[in-house]
C-alpha cells in the first residue's frame, strides 16, 4: 500500500491493516527467487538442447537456429497449458515460467483457452491478448521511443 | 420481529425441511466428500461452458433440495438465490428452468445466508409456506472473471484462497421435522480499506466481527450459546484474523468453537494454499457437513456467519478498496432445551 493511498484511510482503517499486515503469511522471497532461477535455468538449458538439435541434425546457423527453438518452446508451453499442467508448474516455479518465452505463449493459450465458449471471433480473437496485450503495446511503444534516440544520436553523430 | 438494531428472531421457527450440497471434482477429494448429496467426476458436468456447468450445479441443489423433502417445484412459493458471475445469470437461469417465482440476490460469498435470512422472514411473516433458498459459484468461471484464465502460470500468495465448485440449497418450510432457523442479523457494509484481491479473508474478516458483535449485542448472547461459530470463506489468514480481532474487541471465543467453512472443505494436502471461497463455499459446507453433524447430534445449535467480499473486476482495476458484509443465521434443532 503507498503512503499516498494511507492519507485517505481513517484511522481505524488504518490500525486495522497494521494488524492485519502483522498477522499475514509472509510471501517467501529468497526461496520464490531461487526456485525461479533454477526453473527458468532448466527452461532456458532445455532451449539451448533445441538449438544445438537444429544446428547439429539441420541446417541452421546459430542465429538462424533462433527461430525453430522458439518455436519448439512456445508449442511445448501451450501443450502444457492445455494439458492444465503449466499452471502447477508456475505456481511452484513463479518467475522462472513467466519470463521466458514459454511464459508468453501460456498467457496467449490460457486467455484462448477461457474464452472459447464465447466463439472465435469474440471470444477467441478478442480476449487472447487479454494478458499479452500490455506486453506488446508497450514493449512495441518503448523500442519506438528507444528507436528515435537511436536515430537522433546518430544524426548528431555520437554513434 | 426485529430485535435490537439488525437482528431478526423467527418466532414460529421456520423449519428446514431438506437441503442439499453438489460439488465438482476438487471437492470430491476434499475432507468432507461424504457429506456431499451430489459429486460430479467433470469439471464442466457435461456443458459446453463453465457458466453453464455453474447453473447445473445450481438445478441440482435446487432439485435435490425439492426432491429430499418429498415436494415438488410448483409447491414452492418463492426461489432466492445469488452468484458471483456477472448479473447473477447463474441463479437466473435457474430460475427460469425452475418455473418458481423468483427474487435474485446479491451479496457475493454471504448469499447463502443472505439468502437463509430472508426465506425464513418470509416463512415466519406467513408470505410463504415454502421458499428456497440457493447460491452457486464455479472456480473456473469466477477465476476467469475476477482474476486471470483458469490455465495462467502466475504464482498465487500464500493469503490466496480457492473458489468452491459447488451448490447449495434448503427448502423452508412453516410446519414438518428438521433443523429450524430461529434469528438471524444481517450485517452493515465494512471497508477498512485493502485492496488485494489475493487477499479476501484479511478483507472479510472485520465485516464478519462487525455482524458477530452486533448478533451477540442484538440477541444478548454470547458464544457460549452455541455449540459452533462458523464464518463462511475467510481461510485460514482471514480467519485467524478475526479471531485476534475478536479478542481485541474483548469477546472470548473458545477456538474449539469456532471455525470457517472454507478452513474445513478441504484437505491439507491439495493446494487451496489459504483455504475455500465462493459463494457455495459457505453453501456446501453449511447445507451438507455442518447440517449433518446437527442430524448426528453433534450439534445443537449453530450459528454460520458468511462473509462476502462486494468487488467487482472493474472496482479493483479503479484500484477501490474491497467493502465487505457479513450476514448471520441462527439454525437449531428441534427440540429446545
Amino acid at each position: 500500500m503507498s503512503d499516498k493511498s494511507k492519507k485517505k484511510l481513517t484511522p481505524t482503517q488504518q490500525e486495522y491493516q497494521a494488524f492485519a499486515k502483522r498477522r499475514e503469511p509472509k510471501r517467501p522471497v529468497f526461496k520464490n527467487s531461487l526456485k525461479a532461477f533454477l526453473v527458468g535455468g532448466i527452461i532456458c538449458t532445455i532451449g539451448q538442447g533445441f538449438q544445438w538439435f537444429y544446428m547439429t541434425f539441420f541446417d541452421f546457423t546459430e542465429t538462424t537456429a533462433g527461430n525453430p527453438t522458439v518455436a519448439t518452446m512456445i508449442i511445448l508451453s501451450v501443450i502444457l497449458t492445455s494439458l492444465g499442467v503449466y499452471d502447477h508448474i508456475a505456481q511452484w516455479a513463479g518467475g522462472g515460467t513467466i519470463v521466458p518465452v514459454t511464459g508468453f505463449a501460456n498467457t496467449l493459450a490460457s486467455a484462448a483457452l477461457d474464452h472459447r465458449s464465447e466463439g472465435f471471433v469474440l471470444g477467441v480473437g478478442g480476449n487472447m491478448f487479454k494478458i499479452a496485450g500490455p506486453v506488446i503495446t508497450y514493449g512495441v511503444f518503448s523500442a519506438f521511443i528507444i528507436g528515435l534516440i537511436a536515430v537522433a544520436l546518430k544524426a548528431l553523430g555520437g554513434m | 420481529m426485529l430485535q435490537g438494531h439488525q437482528s431478526w428472531v423467527f418466532q414460529s421457527r421456520p423449519v428446514i425441511l431438506a437441503s442439499a450440497a453438489v460439488g465438482g471434482p476438487f471437492e470430491a477429494k476434499g475432507a468432507l466428500a461424504d457429506d456431499f448429496d451430489l459429486l460430479h467426476d467433470d469439471l464442466r458436468m457435461g456443458q459446453d461452458s463453465y457458466e453453464k456447468a455453474e447453473k447445473k450445479l445450481l438445478e441440482d441443489a435446487c432439485n435435490k433440495a425439492i426432491e429430499k423433502a418429498g415436494k415438488k417445484k410448483e409447491d414452492v412459493q418463492f426461489f432466492l438465490s445469488g452468484d458471483l458471475i456477472n448479473q447473477i445469470i447463474s441463479s437466473s437461469f435457474t430460475a427460469r428452468t425452475l418455473a418458481i417465482p423468483y427474487l435474485g440476490i446479491f451479496g457475493a460469498c454471504s448469499c447463502s445466508m443472505e439468502g437463509l435470512a430472508l426465506a425464513a422472514l418470509l416463512v415466519d411473516s406467513q408470505s410463504a409456506e415454502l421458499v428456497l433458498a440457493a447460491t452457486s459459484s464455479h472456480n473456473s468461471a469466477v477465476e476467469k472473471q475476477f482474476r486471470y484464465p483458469t490455465e495462467y502460470g502466475s504464482q498465487k500468495p500464500p493469503t490466496a484462497q480457492w473458489t468452491v465448485t459447488g451448490a447449495g440449497a434448503a427448502l423452508l418450510g412453516q410446519e414438518g421435522n428438521g433443523l429450524r432457523v430461529t434469528a438471524a442479523t444481517i450485517g452493515r457494509v465494512v471497508d477498512m480499506g485493502l485492496s488485494d484481491p489475493f487477499n479476501m479473508g484479511g478483507a472479510m474478516a472485520p465485516a464478519a466481527v462487525d455482524t458477530i458483535q452486533a448478533h451477540f449485542r442484538d440477541l444478548g448472547s454470547d458464544p457460549s450459546h452455541y455449540d459452533l461459530i462458523a464464518t463462511g470463506d475467510l481461510g485460514q489468514v482471514g480467519h485467524q484474523l478475526a479471531s485476534d480481532l475478536l479478542k481485541k474487541h474483548g469477546i472470548e471465543m473458545p477456538d474449539e468453537k469456532f471455525t470457517d467453512c472454507g478452513k474445513l472443505i478441504y484437505t491439507r494436502k491439495q493446494p487451496v494454499i489459504a483455504g475455500g471461497s465462493g459463494c457455495a463455499c459457505s453453501a456446501v459446507v453449511t447445507y451438507g457437513h455442518l447440517f449433518n453433524r446437527m442430524y448426528r447430534g453433534e450439534l445443537n445449535k449453530i450459528l454460520v456467519v458468511a462473509t462476502g467480499a462486494l468487488l467487482s473486476p472493474l472496482s479493483f482495476q479503479q484500484k477501490e478498496s474491497i467493502p465487505s458484509i457479513a450476514h448471520a443465521v441462527v439454525i437449531e434443532k428441534e427440540e429446545r432445551e
